[in-house]
């Protein structure tokens, strides 16, 4: 009887537990259509494309120009940026880099990936890569690490001969991020993303909506910032104090016995 | 009526955090947007002897460029104004001195009258010399007034012939005088001279540099800028920077930009607020050939000299601008009317360049500042102090396990204790 219900409680509890490890594997920011997927690039920091994670952003340009785009990135996100830069038929070697920064234009460092590479003449693409550092939705104010907000990524050759300065190139840009979920969850949060141009923005008039007006950076991830109030640790604790409880009462209930004194016969 | 009480105070408690919440940061706002002033754009079309050769597609560079043009200015949006200057089209002469004067406006920057601009992109016929240096002078005169975008875009099949006059020096001075504009250029079947001339007008402004061999390519390209300038951008507002803090401008959020010569600091104030947090960033263009090997320094500095935070980037290699940042949140203060603090912030830069390139004048600064709220408390590591993973599932059921079983026994022992007695 004691047997059974032991097992049906550790069955129970195996159960619970399989739970957070459920709430873990949630998907990464799904992508989204290709439909409004910008074709151009901009060329300085005030004038970067803005684009959504998940999309492909593609400009035609000319080997030494200097490309920018934006996009969002969003606590709990690890953004991998992804660039393909199609070179012409002929063509001598140069070097093609791409660059992170964030909201505060300072340079972010990749995990890995290539960053620069250089073609070699007669080749017809170059692809680089640049997995950033987890975006951490607090960071203490000394520190570089990545904060919700714009992101920029600067596409350029950095190496060119002069015969090949100016030649058009066509470039392929797409961001995509792993959800690293609560384990990136950090305490404290921004009283604003990391955007440009926000202490502007949003203590402008919300009346003249209609008006096309210039802004830095009006970027914003497709459902919002996220609250930085949720998180599956909340998940974790929870199952965390039943189990507690239920190990509680299981250890209790084997000081206990049956309910029953030993002493009293069965029939009484 | 305790439970009463407690829940009118909760209720308050929570409208109050609600409010406060919603409460919009007080940051000020200069460099506001100024979207409503039209982009400018000037096509300057390089008309000299030289583009009757027949390269392009078989035909002659004239012939390309004309019909690129049509196609342009069929596809020019509404808001832009579009104007065409010409360099070398009417002085056919020997005369370098006058030769090297030949520029004029076939089409004032203005409303789009399309068929007008066509029939005056068609009597163009190939003459004289290339002087670009002062047609990109002209060129700004005409894009002068207004707060909108403004793009030169230069059409060229050859070097400028009329040295001295560096048309490289010359942009730079024109994007000095802090009009916000951008010359774009492109080169028709270009040589390696020119190449590195117009691809150094570009950089001097932060345009962009395109060879074209093509009439498809031209038309695209053109298009493409045309189309640029339309996007609405923040314009900066220029503003200029101290040698110290004390004489330092003070600014609120905004865009702003400057200009910062070689080894020079470059001052600038912020009031902040107490709960408020201050984000700068800077960006130093290399508009001319640096050395290799640069840094860009920004710092944030109390009135009394004692250094906050700093943002420092540096760079090796070919680059357009270096840029880096900082954040400062200044601590809430007990009292109720704690003064703003005023933060300096220094900008300097080790850019430097190889003797005999100019060094005047300075190279461009672009600064952005935004005074927002504060950021919130992190008390721990963890969001709200709760933990995760296996090990804490673990020890909360063995701690919990354990306190059952010492429970047990222990009303185990007591039972017993009251049975004897």
């Amino acid at each position: 009887m004691r047997f059974t219900r032991a097992l049906s409680a550790a069955v129970v509890l195996l159960g619970l537990a399989a739970a957070p490890a459920a709430a873990d594997s949630s998907p990464s920011a799904s992508p989204s259509g290709d439909g409004d997927a910008p074709t151009t690039a901009g060329t300085s920091f005030r004038t970067a494309t803005e684009f959504e994670q998940g999309q492909v952003a593609t400009a035609n340009g000319a080997a030494g120009d200097y490309l920018y785009w934006s996009f969002p990135a969003d606590a709990g996100q690890r953004p991998t940026v992804k660039a393909t830069v199609k070179l012409p038929e002929t063509h001598a070697a140069q070097t093609w880099r791409v660059d992170v920064y964030d909201g505060l234009r300072r340079r972010q460092a990749c995990q890995w990936g290539a960053q620069a590479r250089t073609a070699d003449a007669g080749t017809s693409s170059v692809e680089l890569a640049c997995v950033l550092r987890t975006v951490r939705a607090w960071t203490e104010p000394w520190a570089n690490d990545p904060l919700p907000g714009t992101y920029y990524v600067r596409l350029t050759a950095v190496n060119v001969p002069t015969s090949d300065l100016g030649v058009p190139v066509s470039t392929e840009v797409r961001v995509d991020s792993k959800d690293i979920g609560g384990a990136a969850a950090v305490d404290g949060s921004l009283a604003e993303p990391l955007v440009p141009g926000i202490a502007v923005t949003s203590g402008a008039d919300k009346g003249d909506e209609d008006e096309k007006s210039a802004v830095l950076s009006a970027i914003e991830p497709e459902d919002g910032w996220s609250s930085g109030w949720w998180s599956d640790r909340w998940v974790w604790s929870g199952i965390g104090a039943v189990l507690a409880a239920l190990a509680g009462i299981g250890g209790y209930a084997l000081t206990r016995g049956s309910g029953r004194p030993s002493r009293v016969p069965p029939g009484a | 009526m305790i439970t009463r009480t407690r829940l009118a105070a909760g209720a308050c408690a929570l409208l109050a955090a609600l409010a406060a919440g919603m409460a919009f940061p007080a940051g000020a706002s200069a460099g506001e947007p100024t979207g409503e002033d039209a982009p400018k754009v000037d096509l300057v079309l390089d008309v000299s002897g030289s583009m009757r050769t027949r390269d392009i597609d078989g035909g002659t560079r004239m012939a390309a460029a004309k019909q690129a043009f049509n196609e342009v200015l069929d596809a020019t949006p509404e808001e832009v104004q579009l104007g065409i200057r010409t360099l070398g089209a009417d002085y056919p002469g020997d005369d370098r001195k006058t030769g090297c004067k030949d520029t004029a406006q076939l089409y004032p920057v203005g409303p789009l009258d399309r068929t007008e601009a066509k029939t005056a992109v068609a009597t163009l016929a190939p003459t004289g010399w290339t002087p670009i240096g002062p047609a990109l002078l002209k060129a700004a005169d005409d894009l002068d007034g207004g707060d909108g975008s403004k793009r030169i875009v230069l059409i060229s099949d050859g070097e400028d012939t009329c040295a001295p006059l560096d048309p490289c020096e010359v942009a730079r001075e024109i994007a000095a005088k802090g009009i916000g504009l951008t010359i774009d250029t492109l080169g028709l079947v270009p040589n390696t001279k020119m190449r590195q001339q117009l691809s150094c007008i570009a950089e001097a402004t932060g345009g962009t540099y395109t060879s074209v061999e093509h009439t498809d390519e031209l038309t695209d390209k053109v298009n493409q800028l045309v189309d640029r300038a339309a996007d609405p951008v923040v314009t900066p507002v220029a503003t200029e920077g101290a040698d110290a803090c004390a004489k330092a401008p003070t600014l609120k959020s905004g865009l702003y930009t400057d200009r910062e010569e070689f080894g020079q600091q470059r001052w600038y104030r912020v009031d902040v607020e107490p709960g408020q947090e201050l984000r700068a960033s800077v960006s130093v263009g290399a508009d001319r050939a640096v050395n290799p090997s640069y840094g860009v320094l920004l710092r944030a500095v109390t009135v009394h000299g004692r250094e906050i935070v700093r943002g420092e980037a540096a760079g090796d290699g070919r680059t357009d601008v270096l840029s880096t940042g900082l954040r400062y949140p200044k601590a809430e203060s007990d009292e109720d009317d704690a003064a703003a603090e005023a933060v300096c912030l220094q900008v300097t830069n080790s850019f430097s360049v190889a003797s005999g390139v100019k060094t005047t004048p300075g190279l461009p600064l672009e600064l952005t500042v935004d005074v927002v709220d504060g950021p919130g408390d992190s008390d721990d590591v963890a969001a709200f102090g709760l933990g995760r993973g296996w090990w804490l599932l673990g020890l909360l059921v063995l701690v919990g396990f354990v306190a059952g079983l010492l429970w047990g026994w222990l009303s185990r022992w007591r039972f017993a204790i009251w049975r004897t007695n």
